[in-house]
């Protein structure tokens, strides 16, 4: 039984929902081969290699493949789909916009978002905003997995030693072209592996009293998450946004500012291992999932959390 | 042009689902369905297209039971112009979807197909990117802007990072996010008028589409509940106990 994971990469580093996809794969087979498509990849294939339970690191380095369009990246690995048993990406836009078109190639049915590998055909993955898990059997021949990445550990990065091979393969025309991206810069932690994240939602009111959440960010080294309501309103980009049409976070800490807890939020930070909920109506379902809530108006908390967090940092200094 | 939009009849985003005790399944009996809310922005969007002059027909495809009829009336009724429900176990997995939407692009030949980027029961995201590789349109999915040029269009994309711009041909397959647009209500005018719009009614086997699932749903169970915790009184106890207590600052 042989796994096949296409890597999520962004020709510099590898991402880290590739080692936890590698680490999902890993609880069924320690037979494991990656497929890095990409231009320049030398050193991302080469730091794939060292990871544990990797064989091989199939790589397509091409100018061609710079930007990851799915129509492009679908058939090299149907190239090669014939080896393997399984093939896993991470549940990631990447990965989402790829693995539907593998799977109905492959005439199977994909089961997406995975949150636990069971066995080589049993799967456990949420349905209806996480309101429901669903345990599932594949009947197909083939398995086309996508994984939640915060749902399993990464892969160590050492005690591999596998090969990296050039793989032939003839580029296509697609009739999508890459124009530009316009991504957001910042020298915080990423969001989806943080372990502090402060989110904040419509009761911030304004894209500038968002700086009140960076603020405390910065204190902590947290990464900001917003609610939809939030980026709809424009206070934040798309990319903050957490929850059922966002992305997954599972930190240590999660701080819901000014965040009711719409069932659509708490699908993407309910697995958080401490929820803080600061809100100005105790009713707000945010706090029947807060381990600690605070009723209170969140321009005058966060500025006291602001001075409470210098206090504690100056008594450790 | 013609556009095709698919629609998917869902429980209501604001109703809060419960398993079945059996573990079957979640309740749907006497329980609110409504339009997929990404699929209500590609309805919308279409209607905006062909106010700009630059298509002159929508249609609506559903596929499930009769009741998806409703659903339909409801694209109807925000403007679009017939119906198509295909009839289908309502379980059918989004692997069968794509090959009717394609199917019936197929005989429909439109210029464009609007989805929804994902159904909000089965959370798949799936159905946009099969149809797309089975027909070999391009694909734009997670669509937060489309603006339709001569023979192409440019797309923009929500993606992890942030946001990119894709151009793409015609023919091609765009799967809508929420924040696409604004989709309007439909007025009661056009509630009466949508009555009289036309839905034909096909089944799986006319269509020549094998639907038996590729999954088994073994169990269906709650997720874990979380305690709910406790309530401080203001922001210094609140960092004594992440500091002391949770121990995560
Ligand atoms: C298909 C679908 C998918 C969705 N996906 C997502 C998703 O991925 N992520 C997501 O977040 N949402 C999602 N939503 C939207 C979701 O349903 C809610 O509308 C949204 O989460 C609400 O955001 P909010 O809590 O910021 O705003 P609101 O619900 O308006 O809550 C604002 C809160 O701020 C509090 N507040 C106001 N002023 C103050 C103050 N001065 N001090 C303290 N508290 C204050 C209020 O008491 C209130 O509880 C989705 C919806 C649909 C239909
Ligand atoms: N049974 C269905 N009938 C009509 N459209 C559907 C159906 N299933 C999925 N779709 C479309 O495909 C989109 C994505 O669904 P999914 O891949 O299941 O997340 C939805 O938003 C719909 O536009």
């Amino acid at each position: 039984m042989s796994i096949l994971i296409l890597a999520e990469h962004n020709n510099e580093e590898v991402k880290s929902s590739t080692l936890n996809t590698i680490g999902a794969a890993s609880k069924i087979s320690s037979d494991i081969e990656v497929l890095v498509v990409g231009s320049n990849t030398e050193s991302v294939c080469k730091e794939i290699s060292s990871y544990q339970h990797i064989k091989k690191v199939l790589s397509l380095n091409n100018m061609d493949y710079e930007h990851a369009i799915a129509e492009k990246i679908e058939p090299v690995i149907m190239s090669i789909a014939d080896n393997y048993s399984h093939i896993f990406a991470p549940a990631t836009t990447f990965g989402k916009n790829v693995m539907p078109r593998v799977a109905v190639k492959l005439d199977v049915a994909q089961i997406s978002d995975v949150i636990s590998v069971e066995s080589e055909d049993t799967f456990i993955r949420p349905i209806y905003a996480g309101n429901a898990l669903a345990t599932v059997k594949s009947n197909d021949l083939k398995k086309v997995i996508t994984i939640r990445p915060t749902s399993f550990d990464v892969v160590a990065k050492e005690g591999g030693s596998g090969i990296v091979e050039d793989l032939q393969f003839d580029s296509n025309k697609s009739q999508s072209e890459f124009v530009d991206r316009e991504e957001s810069k910042s020298d915080r932690p990423e969001l989806s592996t943080a372990r502090i994240v402060v989110s904040g939602g419509r009761g911030l009111q304004s894209a500038d009293n968002f700086k009140l959440i960076n603020d405390i960010a910065d204190k902590l080294n947290a990464a900001i998450g917003a609610s939809r309501a939030a980026v709809d309103a424009g206070y934040v980009s798309n990319d903050y946004q957490v929850g059922q049409t966002g992305k997954v976070v599972v930190p240590d800490l999660y701080i819901a500012v000014g965040i009711s807890g719409a069932i659509q939020h708490l699908a993407g930070m309910k697995e958080s291992k401490i929820i803080v909920a600061i809100n100005k109506d105790e009713e707000a379902p945010i706090f029947n999932i807060a381990d600690y809530g605070l009723s209170a108006d969140l321009f005058e908390a966060l500025p006291q959390l602001s001075s409470e967090l210098d206090k504690l940092n100056s008594i450790e200094k | 042009m013609k556009i095709l939009v698919t629609v998917k009849r869902v429980i209501d985003y604001n109703v809060q689902v419960r398993v079945k005790s059996d573990n079957s399944g979640v309740e749907k009996e006497n329980v609110k369905m409504s339009m997929n809310p990404p699929d209500e922005n590609a309805v919308e969007e279409a209607l905006r297209i062909k106010e700009a002059g630059k298509a002159d027909e929508i249609i609506i495809l559903s596929i499930g039971d009769d009741k998806c009829q409703e659903t339909i009336r409801t694209a109807l009724a925000m403007g679009a112009d017939r119906g198509i429900l295909v009839k289908a176990n309502d379980e059918i997995e989004p692997l069968s979807v794509s090959k009717i939407v394609a199917k019936i692009a197929e005989t429909e030949n439109p210029g464009l197909i609007l989805m929804g980027k994902q159904a909000i029961d089965d959370d798949s995201n799936q159905t946009a990117q099969m149809t797309s590789a089975l027909l070999d349109w391009p694909q734009a999915t997670f669509a937060s802007k489309i603006e339709m040029e001569e023979n192409t269009a440019i797309v923009t994309r929500e993606i992890d990072e942030g946001l990119e711009r894709i151009k793409v041909n015609m023919p091609f397959i765009a799967s809508c996010d929420l924040r696409l647009n604004e989709p309007r209500y439909a007025s009661l005018p056009n509630i009466m008028k949508a009555k009289k719009k036309p839905i034909d009614i096909k089944s799986t086997e006319e269509l020549g589409i094998d639907t038996k699932p590729r999954i088994e749903n073994l169990k269906i169970s709650e997720p874990p509940t979380r305690q709910k915790g406790v309530m401080v009184s203001d922001v210094a106890e609140l960092v004594q106990k992440l500091k002391y207590e949770a121990k995560v600052i």
